[in-house]
């Protein structure tokens, strides 16, 4: 049997992936648009469905970012609301570590594990500013190099509170008046940098022993972070050669944790435009892009790395030839954009700005263009056939374990997927027919029972 | 100002683990070995619905409440409960309880809404100060009895505000998807609620659009002045304990009650529609008073001890809780909270004898008039506080 693929469906967030714009793009908030979502994930056999979080609504220049789809439900809430509608798919949310306390977080996590019958997933993530704590009661306190020390922290924590009930603890047995074997189950007292807690966990085990964690992050940091303590990796690493050598990196720094190279998956992200034939798909491609990037989201994408307004700036006319605006770190509550991790890709926006101007002028392209060039490249472009031959040659060269697919529209953009590649998957034998087990741990190929060991120690 | 009101009584039941009696799990089909799974909230909340009820509400505390071998150990976030019940049930009312002083008004803000959003406008609130020490250890954040009762009633006050603003710092009409500026939303409907208070501040705007309540729907259950002053200040509904005992004794009839809730609306300025006023009532029915009377001691029994409960403790037939009902009604309560001691058998009870008989009494529903959970109380949905006229 060849190796197998694991997929997710992530539902878009608020960015400007989705072309809201278009005929078909419908609800982002209404509940429907969730439950037809997660169907046709299911239908299609993926292995989970995946939504991030927001905690605060983006700013630029100083105003509320309206150009994009935005408003967005709780998603440990509404994950917990499709467990009514959906029998199999795992369902997996972001959920931050420096805004929220570790008993709430874990509390949530394994309620949603069990009533969902072992489906949940947490994706673990810290937060960067104190503008998003601004609606917080912690504010921004937290220092920079303490997110992730709390964010190790808050996974160990909550891994001590879902281990505090031994399997079998609750045996509500009514002729002997017994409900649990040990009246100290739960019991817990942690004390770390971050926290001073003590008591006992209210939610016995739940049917994963603990949800499946996944975490996000290329960084050295973070690689080591994941390989200790996720079963599975987000990345951005969806090219052949950079996926094969990212996949190697992490798999190698399972052995010592004591996890075998198959108890981490490895999932990019990825987009997907299907054609009947490779010019159809190229031009709708083509098109999406157009859309994705209209040309105020030029301007505005331009605007992240200049650090300033350029609402006099031609769209169609060639990229500034000015210098970006560099005394305000991209962490500084000073820089033009407000609540986009992405911006923290422009560490160096001077030579971003010279590698754009290199672009147009080499190609003759516009501001909007090379805009488009730089962000909105689509992962797979094809036939169903190409797309299926593609992720399949990833998955077999161990260039990842799968991938999360984002799709453009809301909330029928998966079913083309579905449709027509998945078939052609579950053919070549190395996607599922079919569910075999009921929970998101046996879905995604994991032993049983957790091998995550805590990055950090707690005091437990 | 008021909107027509609603003929005959107000009925929800106050959903608890396997029941309020601490033997309840103990009793043939309480199914307690499923109190952990999705399928044992959604029957008996579809036994409620079944009955036109017009709310279940969930009890919720961070804490176990007792470490005796022999009693239910653990429980669910309420919350997520409630949601995982909404998608699957149609008219009822769901209210999960939230414990105001360990949380974030803005998270409780937006999952309240998102239930809102999953049931189509069935979702409410009920707030709860947090008044065990247990509690405050989980959380680590603020030690047990270093704030007197009025702050945490202030700050249960302010987290409803918070909410409460965050659900209308979205206009109704905030999403605009005008292709040719290419903007999704008129940022001029989308508000900051600036809210600063002693606990803490809150930015805003919310992450998640206006509910399609508008608003969804704040309780209480209230004993004493402070907490009648807090639904006064916030609520839409109170729960009440005519002839039960309070922190500081007996709470009096359900008139003298009706008459502080009042006073106490009136001290605050509350503005809109009045208080929702429901007792609270803890049932053990049979078909005889002497065979409820019966059920209750072997229970007790069972336990090792006598049933105490904040709420009155009706044991006896349907026509005498539809009674006690009526006598309410008359002194003014807009209706009851049931707390079934045995849900598996005292729930069935309430939807399938309790209700006939009120029915045949002219004080209840025979079909649901509504479909959100404002709509059962006759609470119109409400203007946006943000909204230019």
């Amino acid at each position: 049997m060849p190796k197998q693929i694991h997929l997710a469906a992530h539902f878009p967030g608020v960015n400007n992936t989705t072309v809201w714009s278009d005929p078909a793009s419908g609800s982002h908030i209404e509940f429907e648009s969730f439950r037809r979502f997660a169907q046709a994930a299911e239908r299609g056999k993926f292995d989970f469905l995946f939504l991030a979080e927001g905690l605060r609504l983006r700013e630029q220049g100083g105003e509320i970012y309206d150009l994009d789809v935005m408003g967005r439900p709780d998603n440990v809430a509404i994950l917990q609301a499709l467990a009514a509608v959906t029998e199999r798919i795992g369902l997996a949310g972001t959920v931050n570590s420096t805004f929220n306390e570790p008993l709430d977080v874990a509390r949530k996590l394994a309620t949603l594990d069990h009533l969902s019958a072992g489906r949940a997933a947490w994706n673990v993530v810290t937060s960067w500013d104190e503008f998003t704590g601004e609606n917080f009661r912690r504010g921004g306190y937290l220092p920079k190099d303490k997110r992730y020390l709390r964010a190790q922290e808050m996974l160990a924590t909550a891994q001590a509170l879902w281990d505090s009930w031994a399997p079998g603890e609750v045996v509500a047995d009514a002729a002997s008046g017994r409900f649990v074997r040990d009246t100290d189950a739960g019991r817990f007292a942690i004390r770390s940098d971050q926290f001073d807690i003590s008591g006992r966990f209210p939610v016995p085990r739940s049917p994963q022993g603990r949800p499946v964690i996944i975490q996000a992050g290329d960084s050295e940091e973070g690689r080591e972070f994941a390989a200790a303590s996720a079963d599975a990796i987000f990345t951005r690493h969806a090219e052949l050669d950079a996926g094969k050598e990212f996949y190697a990196d992490v798999k190698a720094r399972l052995a010592k944790f004591g996890r075998r190279p198959e108890d981490l998956k490895i999932l990019p992200a990825a987009t997907f435009v299907l054609g009947d034939t490779e010019e159809e798909a190229a031009e709708n491609a083509r098109q999406v892009q157009y859309q994705q990037v209209g040309p105020q989201t030029a301007i505005a994408f331009a605007e992240q790395v200049w650090n300033r307004d350029l609402s006099d700036v031609d769209p169609d006319g060639p990229v500034p030839s000015f210098d970006p605006k560099t005394e305000d770190d991209v962490d500084s509550g000073a820089h033009i954009s407000k609540g986009r991790a992405s911006v923290r890709m422009y560490r160096d926006p001077v030579a971003t700005a010279n590698e754009w101007r290199e672009l147009g002028e080499r190609e003759g392209l516009s501001l909007r263009e090379v805009v488009i060039r730089k962000n909105g490249r689509h992962t797979f472009v094809g036939t169903p056939q190409r797309v299926a031959d593609t992720i399949d040659e990833f998955v077999q060269s161990d260039a990842s374990d799968g991938f999360v697919l984002v799709p453009h529209i809301t909330p029928g953009g998966m079913d083309p997927f579905v449709d027509r590649v998945v078939p052609l998957l579950q053919e070549k034998g190395s996607f599922r027919a079919d569910y075999e087990g009921t929970t998101l741990r046996e879905h995604l190929g994991l032993q049983p029972s957790p091998t995550t060991v805590a990055a950090v120690s707690v005091e437990a | 100002m008021t909107t027509a009101p609603t003929p005959g009584l107000h009925l929800a039941v106050a959903l608890d683990g396997t029941g309020w009696h601490p033997a309840s799990w103990r009793e043939p089909g309480a199914r307690a070995d499923e109190l952990f799974t999705g399928g044992f909230w959604v029957d008996q909340v579809r036994e409620a619905e079944a009955g036109l009820l017009d709310l279940v509400t969930f009890e919720d505390s961070f804490a176990i409440d007792s470490d005796r071998p022999d009693r239910v150990q653990g429980r669910l976030d309420a919350q997520l409960i409630a949601l995982r019940v909404g998608p699957v049930t149609s008219h009822i009312g769901l209210v999960p309880t939230v414990v105001t002083t360990h949380t974030e008004p803005f998270h409780v803000s937006t999952e309240i809404a998102t239930l809102d959003f999953a049931t189509e406008g069935r979702a409410g609130v009920r707030v709860k100060v947090s008044s065990k020490p247990d509690e405050y250890a989980l959380f680590g954040r603020r030690e047990y009895g270093t704030e007197d009762r009025e702050s945490l009633f202030d700050e249960a006050a302010d987290h409803i505000e918070v909410q409460r603003r965050l659900w209308d710092s979205w206009e109704d009409d905030a999403e605009i998807r005008d292709a040719a500026t290419g903007r999704f939303v008129d940022r001029e409907k989308l508000h900051y609620i600036d809210f600063s208070g002693a606990h803490f501040s809150v930015r805003g705007p919310s992450i998640t659009p206006r509910p399609p309540q508008g608003q969804p729907v704040v309780t209480a259950l209230a004993h004493v002045d402070v907490a009648y002053r807090l639904a006064a200040r916030g609520t839409d509904l109170v729960f009440v304990t005519p002839g039960g005992v309070g922190r500081d004794g007996p709470t009096g009839d359900a008139g003298a009650i009706l008459r502080q809730v009042r006073a106490e609306e009136a001290a605050v300025g509350r503005e809109g529609d009045p208080l929702h006023v429901l007792g609270d009532l803890l049932v053990v029915l049979d078909d005889s008073a002497d065979a409820a009377r019966a059920r209750l001691a072997r229970l007790d029994e069972t336990d090792g001890g006598e049933l105490r409960s904040d709420a009155r403790i009706l044991t006896g037939t349907v026509a005498d809780v539809a009674d006690v009902l009526e006598s309410w009604h008359g002194a003014g309560l807009a209706g009851a909270r049931l707390r079934p001691a045995v849900t598996s058998t005292d729930l069935p009870r309430i939807t399938r004898e309790l209700v006939p008989e009120l029915r045949r009494r002219g004080l209840f529903r025979t079909a649901y008039g509504a479909h959100t959970l404002r709509g059962h109380f006759g609470l119109a949905r409400p203007a946006d506080r943000y909204a230019r006229a």
